[in-house]
């Protein structure tokens, strides 16, 4: 057992409002420079849509990715004799109008321009030429549907619905969908690393974060290939790659990474997990409908007294420990199961994972009579005269999951490579605890119900009222278990601090004159 | 006229290769930010295969074709004495060569026409790719002017080559070739002379460690096992020596 931790994840999807306050967050810090215009190392994307790049999840296309090679993985897109004879052109690149093209406007003629009795425009301007350009993309134009036809028809997780259930998703009455968040996963198997022919990615073993070292990355520009969530982006003006750093020296000094911190739905959680390294490998290489649950039991219990001294023996600090069995991470992915990592089937194993959405799942559509309502109704107001009911009641706990707006198979291509069982598992836990709250706070569903929800679940009182806390009422410091990363004892890696003392501080960089005798 | 042969055949190659050792070593130890291939395939992915791809697999088998002629004359001059070998050899050569220039025609056509691809054009750039395109251009004359330089490389430019390299050069040969061979030979040393100060230094970084090293990595940044061990130094860095 090679304990190790790794600072992990978990957006709650319930929770998320789409609003982007996260990627500009990010933006502001981190991506506002030039060849980075068009980086979002955090985004937020409409499902169903394409999201950005276009069709990321299509591995067809991008080649993005693990792929099992007997028994063992092989990467799909790139790896050693791939990346050396692909090193001159490489093609299953994604170029920048699969993302898009970076423009601001020319603000500067709207005052500058000469009197005429045209009013003057602001036209928009490429952030690669300088030139005027046409808009055709953005890196959110999909959002809240917008543009259906052109984007969520082309999710590549319809693929495996039958064309009356794609038609049944878009029908404009049932229309649903939510947002996904994405940052880079900091995952166990990362493809960047693997494909990275200079050897300028590494994680680092202490937290697990994922970073690309800027002055070895040479831009040979097989990482942007090999990520199958296409987070690593190539800076067309530094000729480096770049990728989310999470923040790394917000972590460093017990802050919470900029998108988590300034979350408006407060739906990010981050904590510590230890994970048995020796065990990557093999799940990696699992059957695709065992990587989920294999992924999970790769999770070690921070309570378990082998595993803590496990730990304490791979180096393992006691004050990670301590962080990983405070984790609100470790209770929503493994103690509680509520959360299932992106795309499982990719093999990376990311160490980000979601809580599944529950509302568009759940609520589904009545047909109503409302005439008698409209007739009642003043001549000049206006009204929707459909007869249609948007309906949430939350009675009928698992026939309503069963034919839910969105199909299951819908979101096991999304969370478990197809598996529509944990993912019903998942929402049916989430279902619970809403009907055990609702039964609290509002007293309309009786207890048997609440009763035979919560013990189908494998839950009780006690457990759905600690999820409800995390969910809805936890504080900063309940969301954010950050380990402490112990930079005294890493300046005593590097000097010896004895040769400091007596002088100014840690010393001073250049040697002084040496005066007196 | 003597004074600028010295100049340019024994006093520019040291200049040059001098200049190149130092600075890309340099730039490779602390600058290491600078040195990228500087791809654009991610502004523009198609036209590039047309170009990149020609031009860099005609000039590594050109390249190296030089290299080994200058590195084993005598073998070269073995080998090459079966006339067959020696057409074949040329022939092969010329084709490389023509498959240099096509290629880097393509990219400085792709370089000059693609807007996006202006914008990241640094005058750096310009001059090298200029000169590297009057070196193919030379290159591929010497190849029709002046038939099996297979041979007379290695006869009679490999030992110029190598008194160079020890210290003491010998210069009739070189001063009394064409001077279309003398400015091919000048070409080399520049392109030599700018690869620091050029995204050329790109070559010096070949990833070919990547073969051999396994395909993750963890960096540390203590010792695992030791850090917490109580037995252990409670500082790993040492203390400074000092003059007293």
């Amino acid at each position: 057992m090679d304990v190790r931790s790794q600072i992990s994840m978990v957006f709650h999807l319930d929770k998320c409002i789409g609003c982007h306050t996260c990627s500009i967050a990010c933006k502001n810090i981190w991506t506002d420079r030039k060849g980075a215009e068009y980086m979002w190392w955090n985004n937020v994307e409409t499902k169903p849509g394409t999201g950005y790049p276009g069709k990321w999840e299509d591995q067809d296309i991008y080649k993005g990715g693990w792929q099992k090679n007997g028994d063992g993985i092989e990467l799909k897109g790139a790896g050693k004799p791939r990346s050396l004879t692909n090193i001159f052109h490489n093609p299953h690149m994604p170029v920048i109008d699969d993302y898009y093209e970076p423009f601001t406007y020319k603000y500067l003629d709207l005052i500058e321009s000469p009197a005429g009795d045209d009013q003057p425009t602001a036209r928009p301007i490429s952030m690669i030429t300088g030139e005027p350009m046409d808009i055709k993309m953005g890196p959110n134009w999909d959002d809240d549907l917008s543009g259906s036809p052109d984007y969520a028809r082309n999710d590549p997780n319809l693929k495996n619905l039958s064309p009356a259930e794609q038609q049944a998703m878009f029908e404009m009455e049932r229309l649903a969908f939510f947002y996904l968040p994405r940052i880079c996963n900091h995952c166990l198997n990362p493809a960047c690393i693997a494909a990275c022919p200079s050897g300028a990615i590494y994680k680092r073993g202490e937290d697990g974060i994922v970073l690309i070292n800027q002055d070895v990355c040479r831009g040979w520009r097989m990482c942007v290939t090999a990520c199958p969530y296409k987070k690593t982006y190539y800076n067309w003006s530094t000729g480096k790659s770049e990728k989310c750093i999470l923040c790394y020296p917000r972590i460093e000094s017990g802050q919470a990474p900029a998108c988590m911190h300034s979350c408006v739905g407060r739906i990010r959680y981050l904590g510590v997990m230890l994970y048995d390294a020796d065990q990557i490998e093999r799940v990696a290489a699992a059957d695709e409908p065992d990587i989920v649950a294999r992924q999970m039991d790769m999770i070690l219990d921070p309570f378990d007294p082998d595993v803590i001294a496990a730990a304490k023996a791979n180096g393992v600090a006691d004050s990670t420990i301590d962080s990983a069995q405070k984790s609100p991470t470790y209770k929503f992915v493994k103690e509680w199961d509520l959360a299932l990592p992106l795309h499982p089937e990719f093999r990376t194993l990311p160490m980000l994972f979601y809580v599944p959405p529950l509302l568009p799942v759940m609520a589904s559509v009545t047909n109503v009579d409302n005439s008698e309502q409209a007739e009642k109704l003043n001549d000049i107001s206006k009204y929707w005269p459909d007869n249609w009911l948007y309906d949430t009641s939350t009675r009928e706990l698992f026939g309503t999951i069963d034919d839910a707006r969105f199909p299951l198979e819908y979101m096991a291509s999304l969370f478990s490579a197809g598996d529509t069982e944990s993912v019903a598992d998942r929402l049916k836990k989430l279902m619970a605890v809403r009907l055990h709250r609702r039964h609290v706070t509002v007293g309309d569903v009786d207890e048997d119900t609440v009763a035979a929800a919560l013990s189908n679940t494998d839950l009780n009182g006690q457990l759905a009222d600690d999820i409800y806390y995390l969910t809805s009422l936890a504080k900063f410091d309940d969301r954010f278990v950050i380990p402490p990363a112990h930079r005294e004892q890493a300046i005593e890696m590097m000097e010896f601090t004895g040769d400091a003392k007596g002088s100014t501080g840690f010393g001073f960089k250049v040697g002084t004159a040496v005066r007196g005798a | 006229m003597n004074a600028l042969n010295t100049f340019f055949f024994v006093a520019f190659p040291y200049v040059a290769v001098v200049t190149f050792v130092v600075g890309v070593l340099y730039r490779w130890r602390q600058k290491g930010f600078t040195v990228s291939s500087l791809s654009s395939q991610f502004l523009e992915g198609k036209y590039l295969f047309w170009g990149s791809v020609p031009f860099h697999v005609g000039i590594l088998v050109v390249f190296f074709g030089h290299v080994t002629a200058f590195m084993f004359p005598r073998a070269t001059l073995a080998w090459t004495s079966v006339p067959v070998r020696l057409v074949v050899l040329e022939v092969t050569a010329f084709v490389f060569g023509v498959t240099i220039f096509i290629g880097l025609t393509a990219l400085m056509l792709r370089r000059f026409t693609n807007p996006r691809i202006r914008a990241v054009t640094s005058r750096a750039d310009l001059v090298l790719e200029l000169l590297l395109l009057a070196q193919v251009v030379l290159g591929l004359w010497i190849a029709l002017g002046y038939r099996w330089g297979v041979s007379w490389f290695a006869a009679g430019l490999s030992p110029y080559l190598w008194s160079l390299l020890r210290l003491s050069p010998e210069t009739g040969a070189i001063f009394a070739l064409p001077w279309v061979i003398k400015l091919h030979v000048v070409g080399a040393f520049s392109i030599l002379l700018i690869v620091p100060f050029t995204r050329l230094a790109h070559f010096m970084v070949s990833p070919l460690q990547y073969i051999i090293r396994p395909y993750q990595q963890v960096v540390w940044n203590w010792d695992r096992r030791t850090i917490r061990d109580p037995s252990s130094p409670w500082s790993t860095a040492r203390p400074k020596p000092t003059d007293e």
